[in-house]
């Protein structure tokens, strides 16, 4: 597991993340700037399960509900004229109460670690359905039209320069990961790590972790409403596809590549992904889906911690010899 | 509900007059049609040091669970320390001061010992005093030299005494042992006999064993559960030598012979 100690190197590393962010933009083409900013947003998304799933053990294939509640949340408000840093609040409240509300039932209602898996499935799917069947042009909230399958269009940005965009989405990624990194060391996070491994010794320790575990994954649902909003100010667009199986079950790929637990992982793990994704897709070949299959069941058979843990593994017996 | 009173029931152990921490009245609980325990009335004394045995299947594992709220009795009442704690979560319970080691090992595989013991007496001191309360317990446990191993990689015995180490780091009133001794060498038996001894300055023990040997050395009251009820409740030598006990764990034919 992920060390629960703030070390100098994780501080270097945090001063040399932030360093890259800024400095990237400068030296990029505003078309990497662009395609680099929604891998960030992807990487955002893939923190967020990893909240849930890697710190307090609460697998939810839900990310991809509560990023496209925050989506459609930001395209809402956002096209009926309110400020853009208001819209993206209200996304990110909304990801939080939706997963709020799905955690309440779950925790407070004492039901099973798989339970949960299967309801935010289903609720992701259930959204995906009742976001398709809305073409008919009366559904509309103020001036925006919700249309179907067909998305929505004219979101308007966040801020408009794709450089400063950049900044924000790197600088919230950099945020939510130090932030999740110093949770974890706090009494909080090693409480929320001990009901992971073992729930029941916790509450015979006399910790309520009904609470606990409904504020985690609060927190989860609140980063992948943010990460929505950033996706739909991003492409100016949104669709039901966000709802999909597809993408649902990709933030949990994401995670399982890089490795749970460690918030790097994460981001690793969705930038591994998607630069493979984007590289096959640009070669041209049809097999996309299968490399990535391929990918998931060799990391599955082959490295089940993910890659991250597996490297840092390496490097302590290599240490130790 | 006038079974609530703690005198209701005749003195056992002989200990008249001092207030009860525990008693239960009635309590049982059936799985379906299997009755696991019937109607215990059980009594403890503050300070008490007390051995539950009884063959497989008697009903003690299940009676723990029932007294730190991990199985919500069937019928009967609990009182502890005063308050009726019957069918309460067992987080509250826990808090009330009843701290149990579970009879399968309960331990956070991933976590240092040193995090484990922490993290049990966090909740009670704040996290600045939880770290001399962590170091106290690794000197008195002797596990300073593993204090930053995971607990997962560690042997059965050490996982009992982290185990152990948490629920005295709770300060709890009560403390419940099942099987405190489970997988451990002679030298770790008594090693773990003269910590509950220590342990027992603090706060009252109720602990499951088979041991014989461990119970001769920790020298306290025994109860003997058979088939969800309490057959006899003596000191030792006289349960030892009681026909009705050999004949429970050792078939009626070997006591009349």
């Amino acid at each position: 597991m992920a060390p629960a100690r703030l070390s100098l190197a994780e501080l270097l590393l945090w001063i040399a993340a932030a360093i890259g962010v800024a400095v990237l933009p400068m030296v990029l083409s505003i078309f990497q700037v662009v395609q680099i900013t929604v891998f960030l947003i992807f990487c955002l998304l893939a923190v967020s399960l990893d909240l849930s799933w890697g710190l307090a053990g609460l697998l939810s294939f839900g990310q991809a509900a509560f990023f496209g509640i925050g989506g459609y949340s930001y395209a809402i408000i956002g096209i009926n004229g309110t400020m853009t840093s208001a819209a993206t609040l209200a996304a990110t409240a909304a990801g939080a109460a939706a997963a709020t509300m799905i955690g309440y039932i779950a925790f407070y209602g004492r039901l099973s670690a798989i339970f949960l898996a299967v309801m935010t499935l289903t609720i992701t799917l259930i959204l995906l359905q009742v976001m398709g069947s809305t073409a008919d042009p009366s559904y509309r909230v103020g001036s925006a039209v919700i249309g179907g399958y067909n998305g929505m269009t004219n979101i308007p940005s966040l801020v408009l320069d794709p450089r400063g965009f950049f900044w924000i989405v790197g600088g919230l990624v950099l945020g939510v990961v130090v932030t999740g990194r110093l949770l974890m060391m706090a009494p909080f996070g090693r409480v929320i790590a001990a009901i992971r491994e073992n729930e029941q010794r916790v509450e015979l320790l006399g910790y309520d972790a009904r609470w606990r575990k409904l504020l985690t994954f609060s927190l989860s649902g609140a980063v992948a409403g943010l990460a929505g909003a950033l996706f739909a100010s991003w492409g100016n667009f949104i669709n039901p596809e966000v709802f999909s199986l597809a993408q649902s079950a990709q933030v949990v790929i994401w995670v399982l590549v890089g490795g749970r637990g460690w918030l790097y992982g994460a981001v690793i793990g969705a930038l591994l992904v998607q630069a493979l994704t984007q590289y096959l897709g640009s070669i041209g070949t049809a097999y996309t889906s299968l490399a990535l299959g391929g990918l998931l069941v060799a990391f599955v058979l082959l490295l089940r911690n993910g890659l991250l843990p597996a490297l840092s593994r390496g490097m302590l017996s290599l240490g130790s010899r | 509900m006038t079974q609530n009173s703690p005198f209701s029931r005749s003195e056992v152990s002989g200990a008249q007059g001092s207030p009860a921490l525990l008693q239960t009245t009635g309590l049982s609980k059936a799985f379906g049609g299997v009755h696991a325990v019937t109607e215990v009335n059980f009594r403890l004394r503050r300070g008490e040091l007390r051995c539950l045995i009884g063959p497989n299947g008697a009903g003690k594992s299940t009676f723990f669970k029932m007294l730190s709220g991990q199985l919500r009795p069937t019928a009967g009442t609990i009182i502890f320390d005063g308050h009726d704690i019957t069918g309460e979560p067992q987080h509250r319970i826990a808090r009330l001061g009843i701290g149990i080691k579970n009879q399968v090992p309960s331990v956070w595989d991933g976590l240092s010992v040193y995090e484990h013991f922490w993290i049990a007496a966090h909740r009670r001191v704040g996290a600045r005093a939880a770290h001399a309360v962590a170091d106290g317990l690794l000197g008195e446990f002797g596990l300073e030299a593993i204090a930053r191993r995971e607990v997962g990689v560690l042997a059965h015995g050490e996982r009992q005494w982290v185990e152990i180490g948490m629920v005295v780091a709770q300060r709890p009133k009560l403390i419940l042992l099942d099987e405190p001794t489970a997988g451990m060498a002679g030298d770790e038996v008594k090693r773990t006999a003269d910590l509950l001894r220590a342990v027992n300055v603090n706060a009252s023990l109720v602990v499951v064993e088979h041991d014989m040997q461990f119970i001769k050395m920790i020298g306290s009251i025994v109860t003997v559960l058979h088939q969800g009820r309490i057959l006899i409740e003596d000191a030792m030598e006289n349960v030892l030598n009681s026909r009705i006990v050999r004949e429970v764990y050792l078939g009626s034919g070997y006591a009349r012979g």
